[in-house]
């Protein structure tokens, strides 16, 4: 079984962010990077379906050549291979960059089984890149997957919703994204990082396209920032809070 | 005209479509809207108060559940034949994905999460990022803006119409187009009652709840207000509590009428799924955590102690 798993670099911000003079971008000079929490998730399943099943498992990002460290960090946890593809630094538009993905996929020789996504990025959420992949290569594709098991060629997946889980169930080659929740992501080991060092990384110059979803800028959303009304410490605020609670009609 | 896309759960309406209507009709147009499955065609009374003059209904063999690929096939065919300005959802994860499925047949862009659309040539918008952080000033290059409209941004309004006048249409599927299809459905995890979405009290526990056995007190005051449980993400990925009821950016995004917080420090993705509720009070130990930037009221004390307080407190004043 071949498995792909797209990646990206995105910055780990804590509670606040910063924006760079020009507002283009967050300011990461005092930021380390990571990828998003549902993508560790992804790279875990696919570790675990090459354990079980035998394969490969390759990695693909789109993103600065600084990329390969978060590459290089998931190699690490098991995967076979990585490739980046190199852009200036810039932001790449969902188009642009679903259409180099698709590009790299197909430059491919293996042919993959399956290719999962993280349900969403940290940082742009556009909610389409593994949409626009998938149309793009004609295979099926499952979305939000909270549980997943591969048997004779049929991905089966749960993905949970308000009222439940919903099952469903498709034929390889596919695509899913999963959520966070799935599986519980394993951390390097000592050996793993010395193997990742010398693990293959192919990297591709890649060529930026004209933006249809163009960034102007971006601005921090305000925050409430009346800052809350103390009504208390401990159980000497309890008295204040029924108050509150009788005030705005809760009881 | 605007076209919405009006979601919707075995008939069920989705109450943030409600505001994406409303946003519709922000625009200065017409306003249609259209909904997959037969089933949906009797929302026709409530989208036409909210100002939609047409309910698009979308009915096929193949379309018996929720079945994404689909749905972007039937609001294409419904694109080429109408040629609206822009179609519209709500910024739900079931409304991002319909609509970029549609965006992904039409390689055209798509705009998720916005708090605010302006048509024109380019067509701008206000889009949420990270969480809801950011927000992102963008241009959009197409004739045609597909868009999803971000949870909470717009209070729903009656338009005090009368019912739309519904318009069945039957979408040109392919095989491929109903493939990924929900088999069935259970219950999982969530005990039933009322959900997260619909909740209009939630007491959520995070951490500070210290273990699986600390969830009873605040099932209890949950269950005295009538509302239902919440939580943050480490509750859930300690296993504590189940997913479904995990709130924010990777869980469910709620704006109920009161939001308590207990236990909970206010990671950037939490707040991103409760920041919209209309009071929110703190229980905290820590009069720095994050999350009393976004309260409205806040006790300072462990909740060990607050809430049994609280309960009792509120069953007496209930009497």
């Amino acid at each position: 079984m071949d498995v792909l798993v797209c990646l990206k670099r995105v910055p780990l911000a804590g509670g606040t962010l910063i924006l760079t003079p020009d507002s283009r971008d967050i300011e990461t000079k005092h930021l380390g990077f990571g990828i998003s929490p549902h993508e560790e998730n992804a790279v875990e399943a696919g570790v675990q379906l090459v354990e079980q099943m035998g394969g490969t498992l390759t990695l693909l990002t789109l993103g600065p050549s600084d990329a390969e460290e978060q590459l290089r960090s998931q190699l690490a946890i098991g995967a076979t291979r990585a490739v980046l593809l190199e852009t200036d630094g810039q932001e790449w538009d969902p188009q642009g960059t679903a259409g180099a993905l698709v590009d790299a996929i197909n430059a491919e020789e293996t042919k993959f089984d399956l290719i999962i996504f993280g349900a969403e990025s940290a940082d742009s959420a556009g909610y389409q890149i593994h949409i626009r992949v998938a149309h793009a290569l004609n295979r099926p594709i499952i979305t939000n997957v909270k549980s997943m098991k591969v048997e004779n060629g049929v991905a089966v997946c749960d993905r949970v919703v308000a009222t439940g889980r919903e099952h469903y169930e498709v034929a390889l080659p596919a695509i899913i994204t999963v959520r966070d929740g799935l599986n519980i992501p394993r951390y390097p080991s000592v050996p793993g990082r010395m193997q990742a060092r010398k693990k293959p990384v192919d990297m591709k110059k890649a060529e930026a396209r004209v933006p249809k979803l163009e960034k102007v800028n971006l601005a921090l959303a305000p925050s409430k920032s009346k800052g809350a009304e103390i009504l208390g410490k401990g159980v000497e605020g309890v008295d204040a809070l029924v108050e509150v609670l009788k005030k705005i009609g809760t009881f | 005209m605007i076209l919405v896309l009006v979601d919707h759960d075995r008939g069920e309406l989705d109450p943030l479509s409600l505001r994406a209507l409303t946003a519709a009709r922000k625009l200065g147009q017409d306003v249609e809207a259209v909904v997959i499955g037969k089933e949906a065609g009797a929302l026709a009374g409530i989208v036409g108060e909210y100002g939609a003059k047409v309910l698009h209904v979308a009915s096929h063999a193949n379309i018996t559940d929720y079945t994404p690929m689909a749905s972007g096939r039937a609001l294409k065919d419904l694109v080429e034949k109408l040629k609206p300005a822009a179609v519209l959802a709500a910024g739900t994860p079931r409304g991002n994905e319909q609509l970029a499925h549609l965006a992904a047949f039409l390689d055209l862009p798509m705009a998720a999460e916005c708090s605010e659309i302006t048509l024109g040539s380019p067509h701008h918008v206000l889009r949420a990022r990270w969480a809801g952080n950011l927000i992102e000033s963008a241009n959009v290059h197409a004739d045609l803006l597909i868009a999803t409209v971000l949870a909470f941004s717009t209070e729903p309004e009656s338009a005090n119409g009368g019912a739309a006048t519904v318009a069945e249409f039957e979408p040109s599927l392919q095989p491929a187009d109903y493939a990924v299809k929900v088999l069935s459905r259970d219950a999982g995890e969530s005990k039933g009652g009322v959900t997260l979405t619909d909740a209009k009290v939630i007491v959520s526990g995070g951490r500070g709840v210290g273990g699986p056995d600390g969830f009873g007190q605040i099932e209890e005051l949950a269950a005295l207000l009538g509302g239902t449980v919440g939580c943050s993400r480490v509750v859930t990925s300690s296993g504590w509590r189940p997913h479904a009821e995990q709130v924010g950016q990777t869980g469910t995004k709620v704006a109920p009428d009161l939001y308590i917080a207990a236990g909970i420090s206010g990671a950037m993705q939490h707040i991103a799924g409760m920041k919209n509720s209309k009071t929110i009070v703190v229980i905290n130990t820590d009069p720095e955590a994050p999350i009393l930037g976004y309260a409205d009221y806040a006790i300072i004390g462990d909740l060990h102690q607050v809430i049994p307080a609280l309960t009792s407190a509120i069953r007496q004043a209930k009497g």
